[in-house]
């Protein structure tokens, strides 16, 4: 639960945070897009074109795009399986992402993958993974491949607070701090670890700790603002590249969906979804920013609203058109061949 | 063309597998536990932090999960880790990165991520070390597309499949046996003697009966094969070095000349590797079966530490010829 966050918008951090109209308008956009994606998503997923599990990004938007303006081109980033959002900020094409949803060939991953697993060596995306916590030993791994290529980049690995409890883990910050690999680690609490809240989940409230033990120094950030995760993101990611050294960022953010399509929520309250989205939505939040700081006028959010639109729709358009694997894709990419 | 060769024992042949290829190419790394300035827990990797540093030659703390997962991590990014399990039994902690991490991302992601890490290690039974520490682990990893699976007996097949596997640019465990590391055979000296994946070795011909194997039970059933002979009896022995992909041609058209097999595993029979090429055999060439198909297995329990009740667990050399007389109805 995030009950630390300003109701009104936060603009002390925008002092502190040297930030121009079009870098803001820049995160608005990509938010946008993430939440306009995943409406439709939900939406295709409603009519029977997307299957299986689906995990929406709806309400932690400012969580990834906020790390994400921070990065390298030559970092890596991994996550688990709520990775719709993670793509498309690493500016993966919409097309491919919606394409992977149904299952069809013009899919990220061929339509082989689906939802949870898609991946992009040019954008530098490593997925996508299902298993709770897996991802993070993977990503340290990548981590040690920066440090042995010596080639300056940093791997961000994401997490849910769910996965906190995961033995592999404290495994991979163990060898991370011991071996100092340029990894930054995200919890992304959003209060809940499926139906389990963090009050249930956690013995300790402060995921941020959790690396205390390894020396591994951690800070907790709102994450319904994009500009303090911006913030926190600008300083972590320089402590892990200059000092060869993980940290840990747990950014407190809120799911307004269930945990997946099949998931009514009947664990938390309509008041307490309501309050969240009414009060501290990411988006209204920036928008609010840009018109109180930067006056940005209304006909500029119209014109990003339709522009996404279009995006949408033609990412919806690709993946109803973009025909199924045929069978001879079945047994194709087992194995590399020698 | 004869080889070049030299006695070796299979502890050396891997060693000096590894470092060939170490020597090679700079992407190649080995991580495990006490690999580095212990020279390895059974000194398989005796001499290698020497030559090539601490950057390359990697103690890890014990944690199984957490090195394998890193260790496929690196290698979605390009790297080629050799990942030592001091023994597979602990690899077993490491299973779900080994499965659902390394063998299924290259599917998953329509073939972009390619994982080529080896894991290896000792497999199987070593000498009355309890039934925590002698587990075979062949036909878990068998069960499993997205893997290559290698089990060598004598060195030249330790070194020749290890380099393989190490060039290969797919997730490959690699099956070692304690109980052979210390056992010398000849070895090819060439830097390049790679033995391909995939392809069994007929060790001994024979015209009477087959029987399929692999790792430290090659030796058992040559053994028996001995021993048959002087009854008149004449055994074809395969070494299967590979397990996936199984090299069915050479179990097939042993089987058609033949007529008989005896499939020989130290592990488990319930769907073990036996059972899997049982199958082959009555799916491909039912007509040419003279008797049914017998395997020779572990014993279906827990591997127990009292002398006289593993050698109730371990397949015995007269096990294997009871079941040869029983497929020859003799």
């Amino acid at each position: 639960m995030v009950t630390t966050v300003s109701q009104k918008t936060n603009s002390t951090v925008l002092k502190t945070v040297p930030m121009t109209q079009v870098e803001l308008l820049k995160y608005y956009r990509d938010m946008l897009l993430i939440r306009r994606f995943e409406e439709r998503s939900g939406q295709l997923y409603g009519m029977g074109l997307i299957a299986g599990f689906c995990h929406l990004y709806i309400g932690q938007e400012a969580v990834v795009v906020g790390i994400q303006a921070v990065l390298q081109p030559q970092d890596t980033v991994i996550t688990a399986y709520r990775d719709h959002g993670h793509m498309l900020a690493c500016d993966m094409d919409p097309k491919g992402v919606m394409a992977e949803l149904t299952g069809r060939i013009g899919g990220y991953s061929k339509g082989k993958g689906g939802s949870m697993h898609m991946f992009s060596r040019e954008k530098n995306f490593f997925g996508g993974h299902g298993i709770v916590g897996a991802q993070v030993p993977l990503g340290t791994g990548l981590a040690f491949a920066h440090k042995y290529r010596a080639d300056g980049g940093i791997c961000t690995i994401y997490m849910g607070d769910g996965a906190v409890n995961q033995g592999q883990v404290y495994e991979a910050f163990n060898m991370a701090a011991l071996w100092k690999l340029p990894a930054l680690y995200i919890i992304e609490n959003n209060g809940y670890s499926m139906g389990t809240s963090i009050a249930r989940h956690a013995a300790g409230q402060h995921l941020y700790e959790r690396g205390i033990a390894y020396g591994i120094p951690g800070e907790e950030v709102d994450g319904m603002d994009v500009l303090a995760v911006k913030a926190a993101a600008e300083k972590a990611v320089q402590y892990v590249r200059e000092t060869n050294s993980p940290m840990i960022l747990e950014i407190k953010t809120y799911r307004y969906r269930g945990h997946s399509m099949s998931d009514p929520a009947k664990y938390r309250t309509k008041e307490e979804v309501d309050n969240m989205r009414q009060n501290f939505d990411p988006i209204e939040r920036a928008k609010a920013l840009l018109i109180s700081e930067f006056s940005v006028a209304e006909e500029t959010f119209s014109s990003i609203e339709k522009e996404i639109k279009e995006i949408v729709l033609e990412s919806v358009e690709f993946a109803q058109t973009s025909p199924e694997p045929e069978a001879s894709e079945l047994m194709t990419d087992i194995l590399i061949n020698p | 063309m004869t080889l070049e060769t030299s006695t070796i024992t299979v502890r050396e042949a891997l060693r000096d597998a590894m470092a060939e290829e170490m020597r090679k190419d700079p992407l190649i790394f080995l991580m495990g536990e006490e690999v580095a300035e212990y020279q390895g827990a059974y000194k398989v990797s005796q001499g290698l932090l020497e030559e090539f540093g601490t950057k390359r030659v990697i103690d890890t703390p014990i944690t199984e999960h957490g090195f394998a997962g890193l260790g496929v991590g690196a290698a979605f990014a390009g790297l080629k880790p050799i990942v030592e399990f001091m023994t597979f039994n602990f690899g077993m902690q490491a299973i779900d990165q080994i499965i659902n991490s390394a063998a299924k991302t290259l599917y998953m992601s329509g073939g972009q991520m390619g994982c080529p890490i080896v894991f290896r290690g000792p497999n199987g039974a070593a000498k009355r070390v309890g039934a925590q520490h002698s587990q075979c682990y062949a036909s878990w990893y068998a069960h499993c597309p997205g893997l290559k699976v290698i089990a060598p007996y004598d060195a030249s097949d330790a070194k020749g499949l290890l380099k393989a596997a190490i060039r290969d640019p797919n997730p490959v465990i690699f099956l070692e046996n304690e109980m052979l590391y210390g056992q010398a055979f000849p070895a090819p000296t060439g830097e390049d003697e790679v033995i391909p994946i995939g392809k069994a070795r007929i060790v001994r011909s024979g015209k009477d009966v087959t029987i399929t194997t692999f790792s430290l039970m090659v030796g058992v059933a040559l053994q028996a094969a001995e021993q048959l002979a002087s009854e008149g009896i004449d055994v074809e022995v395969i070494d299967l070095r590979t397990i996936r992909p199984l090299d069915e041609q050479t179990i097939l058209q042993s089987v058609m000349k033949t007529n008989r097999l005896v499939t020989l595993e130290e592990g488990w029979g319930f769907a073990g590797i036996g059972s899997e090429i049982s199958s082959l055999v009555m799916e491909q060439a039912f007509d040419y079966l003279d008797a049914p198909v017998k395997r020779v297995v572990g014993t279906d329990v827990p591997m127990p530490y009292a002398e006289s009740l593993v050698k109730l667990t371990i397949p015995q050399v007269e096990w294997v010829i009871d079941a040869v007389k029983q497929v020859c109805y003799r």
